[in-house]
């Protein structure tokens, strides 16, 4: 099915007055010089690798342990240095505006008073009155935040969403660019692709950085709800590459203001949790107390500084999509800066009149729920049967307040390999900005992209892939020179 | 380390020594099957198999009827049976999936593509056709998986822990199988010598891949008796219960942690017993009583070292 868009959308390869645009220019003249078989061997072989290596992921109603494998696609994603140099400062600036909005809505509240958010907003569910007036280390709320973006046009880049619970995907980021490299050697020789494999290591440091006051050695690990959950290989990469250990509740406990986990010898310390399990349940006696994932009594050590964890308790009230619609007033008023990157518009159908607006409109728009994520509970009009319109019109009339709506944006496309060949699939970014010594990222992001023609659903749970993003880097003729000589003395030496 | 992450590794290696020796076991038995032989009935021939892994009992539940196709299938592939190939193979995946991080990223690959390799034999009846290459990729799998990570892992903890499930589980295995051997083939006493006995004892000794070990250590016709002596106190037959006790005492005593010394003195008592003891004293009070107490004391240092390091609770 074709999205209206999908014919006149913006091309991150092709979308130049002279067929490709220069940032493409060498790769676009190497991509035509490979014959398309070899592409499809190359992928197979990617396809094989990722399976011995267990790069899977459990689709949630499907049979217990039944593991896919999220589509990899061998054309990378290419962004100029620019560009990127554009995307990281704005990300940068969101995620700190974002944690001093964390910060302020669980103490001073002077955003409400200021009558920037309404005070409604202590009573979303993902508001928790728990972490009121409790000071986490270095006031990091999101320790790792994923924002996704997407692009429309040669400069017009979105945040479409800021994700700052548990994002998932990184692991892609880091095994796509290993395959990359595994497949096309020559790629990365002709090219100067910024790397990104220092990400664990930037992440570690940041978590060490975050341990209660007055910890000199920080034990830090990874908490997963177990091999079943779906990005369970994500935990276990994350953990492996950093050296900590990956840990599930039955491993940890806690004792007086500490957790310790079991070990065979005895009980040890932890002082900083990398926890990739929701709010709801990492401490039954705090919050759902049917969790059997979680720490019985880890909140109360964590409110009284024991333990850090990592993203803090509570960032759930900052990336729903009732939020982020104020997100460009949050930068204004903690920052004094004004946004980098723009939000995409954004209908509140609390509202009476985007209500009506909306109403109207439903078949070009994209309605989603407010809490809603992964792509499930929402609808896309210009894809949607009437049916299927008329029955979301039904849910939406029922709980107007439960929904946003946005103009239905031609997501940039790129070149991707699929059955028929090469043909154009539309795709958006998630860099990873991490907090802690400092606000940084990695030049890099997970890539996803709708493997189907025209789809804009670009969720793994969806049937959505990922690519390979090469930040190139501008290497000037003098550095090529040095490299050269360097290469030269190198060799002269062996 | 974790004791839940030392436990999967155990597990793990438990579970993949498990699948080698049942491999062996009916290996062995479908070539005996092929030795004429009119005395040894069909149901005669797999029962032991069932005995050995502890499975008689179990497969009579569901059926009374030990045809080729039924135990082999049973001992195989049967997702039903606990202790079947498949089920042996399956728990071993899932401890290593469980604790992947632990342990190096070619040792999981390695065990990974087992299981997806898996997949190649599923729904075939082995009876029928492939139960010698079944076998044979089951025991490759196991050299290899031995192999990676004897080769690439960390001698730490992890390493010890994995090292223990094996040679555990092995001890057992071996005892288990001479057990019911003997106990098969002793009453055909008045044959000894003649080709089936001949071909029954080198088939003991093949599954437990001794048979060129016993020509060069007695270079002798084959005597259940030294059958029995190669697999219980030769130290340098390296499927022999005493082999099994030198790797776990030495085990116990790599291990950093201190919480063992229960373990060790258990592992210690055992593996003095086997270095000490006698073959004729050993006979003269029984094989049958010796093995069924050191499967029960093996059962034991399992349990123990199980409530030492891998179920530790608060404490």
């Amino acid at each position: 099915m074709n999205s209206p868009t999908s014919m006149n959308c913006f091309d991150e390869m092709h979308s130049s007055p002279t067929g490709v645009r220069s940032l493409y220019a060498n790769y676009a003249k190497w991509l035509h010089n490979v014959p398309a078989e070899q592409l499809e061997i190359k992928r197979k072989e990617a396809e094989l690798l990722f399976r011995r290596v267990g790069i899977t992921f459990n689709v949630y109603g499907e049979n217990a342990g039944t593991e896919r494998l999220i589509p990899f696609d061998v054309i990378p994603r290419l962004l100029a240095n620019d560009e990127w140099q554009v995307l990281a400062k704005g990300a940068i600036q969101r995620v700190k505006a974002l944690n001093m909005f964390l910060h302020d809505i669980y103490h001073a509240r002077e955003i409400i008073k200021a009558g920037i958010v309404s005070e409604n907003i202590l009573l979303h569910s993902q508001y928790r009155p728990e972490m009121f007036d409790v000071d986490v280390p270095g006031g990091i709320y999101a320790h790792i935040a994923g924002i996704d973006i997407v692009r429309t046009g040669e400069k017009q880049f979105y945040v479409l969403e800021d994700n700052l619970r548990t994002p998932s995907g990184v692991s892609y980021m880091l095994e796509d660019r290993k395959m990359m490299m595994r497949l096309f050697p020559e790629l990365f020789r002709r090219y100067s692709i910024a790397p990104v494999e220092h990400y664990p290591h930037v992440l570690k440091n940041n978590l060490r950085a975050v341990a209660p006051a007055g910890v000199k050695d920080p034990t830090v690990v990874l908490l997963t709800p177990g091999a079943y959950n779906s990005a369970y290989f994500e935990h276990a990469f994350l953990a492996q590459q950093m050296g900590v250990e990956l840990v599930e509740g039955q491993d940890l406990f806690v004792r007086g203001n500490a957790v310790y986990m079991r070990t065979t010898e005895g009980p040890k310390r932890v002082d900083v949790i990398y926890r990739r399990l929701d709010d709801e349940f990492i401490d039954p006696l705090a919050f759902n107390p049917d969790s059997m994932l979680g720490v019985p009594g880890l909140f109360s050590v964590y409110r009284n500084g024991g333990v850090t964890l990592a993203n803090a308790v509570g960032t759930g009230v900052a990336d729903d999509k009732s939020t982020y619609i104020r997100v460009p007033e949050m930068i204004r008023f903690y920052l004094s800066e004004e946004p980098i990157l723009s939000n995409v518009p954004t209908f509140e159908l609390s509202k009476k009149d985007d209500l009506s607006y909306v109403l109207d409109k439903l078949p070009e728009l994209v309605v989603k729920e407010v809490q809603g994520s992964g792509g499930y509970g929402m609808l896309v009009g210009p894809t949607a049967s009437k049916q299927e319109i008329a029955d979301f019109r039904v849910r939406i009339l029922a709980d107007p307040s439960n929904y946003i709506a946005q103009p239905t944006l031609a997501l940039s496309t790129c070149p991707t390999l699929v059955e028929q060949g090469i043909a154009p699939r539309h795709v958006d970014l998630r860099p990873f900005v991490l907090s802690g010594e400092s606000v940084t990222l990695v030049p890099g992001a997970l890539c996803r992209v709708a493997m189907r023609e025209g789809s804009l659903v670009v969720n793994s749970s969806q049937g959505g892939g990922t690519k390979d993003t090469w930040v190139l880097q501008e290497t000037s003729t003098q550095e090529v020179a040095e490299i050269k000589q360097a290469l030269k003395d190198e060799v002269a030496v062996c | 380390m974790l004791s839940r992450t030392a436990n999967h590794l155990f597990w793990m290696a438990r579970y993949i020594e498990r699948a080698e020796n049942m491999a062996r076991i009916l290996d062995v038995t479908a070539n005996m099957a092929l030795v004429p032989n009119a005395a040894l009935s069909e149901a005669a021939l797999w029962q032991p198999a069932l005995e050995i892994s502890g499975n008689a009992e179990a497969f009579m539940e569901q059926s009374s009827d030990y045809t080729a196709s039924k135990v082999i299938h049973y001992l195989a592939m049967d997702p039903e049976n606990p202790s079947s190939i498949y089920s042996a193979l399956y728990s071993a995946r899932e401890n290593a999936r469980a604790v992947r991080v632990a342990m190096t990223s070619e040792t999981w690959e390695n065990i990974n593509a087992l299981w997806l390799e898996f997949s190649q034999f599923e729904g075939k009846d082995l009876a029928e056709e492939g139960l010698r290459e079944f076998c044979d990729w089951v025991k490759a799998r196991s050299h290899l998986f031995r192999g990676v990570s004897f080769g690439t892992m960390l001698r730490d903890d992890a390493f010890q822990f994995l090292r223990l499930g094996t040679f555990i589980e092995r001890a057992d295995n071996t005892a288990r199988l001479l057990d019911v051997k003997y106990h098969l083939l002793l009453p055909q006493e008045e044959e000894i010598g003649g080709g089936v006995d001949y071909y029954e004892w080198s088939a003991v000794l093949r599954s437990v891949s001794a048979f060129q070990a016993y020509q060069k250590v007695f270079n002798d016709t084959i005597q259940p008796w030294r059958v029995a002596e190669l697999l219980v106190l030769r130290k340098d037959m390296p499927r022999s219960l005493h082999a099994c006790f030198t790797e776990i005492t030495s085990i116990l005593e790599n291990l950093t942690t201190g919480r063992h010394v229960e373990c060790r003195r258990i592992a210690g008592e055992i593996n003095a017993s086997l270095l000490y003891g006698r073959m004729d004293h050993i006979f003269q009070s029984g094989l049958h009583e010796f093995l069924t107490d050191f499967i029960e004391r093996n059962h034991q240092l399992g349990a123990e070292i199980q409530g030492s390091f891998l179920n530790i609770h608060a404490a």
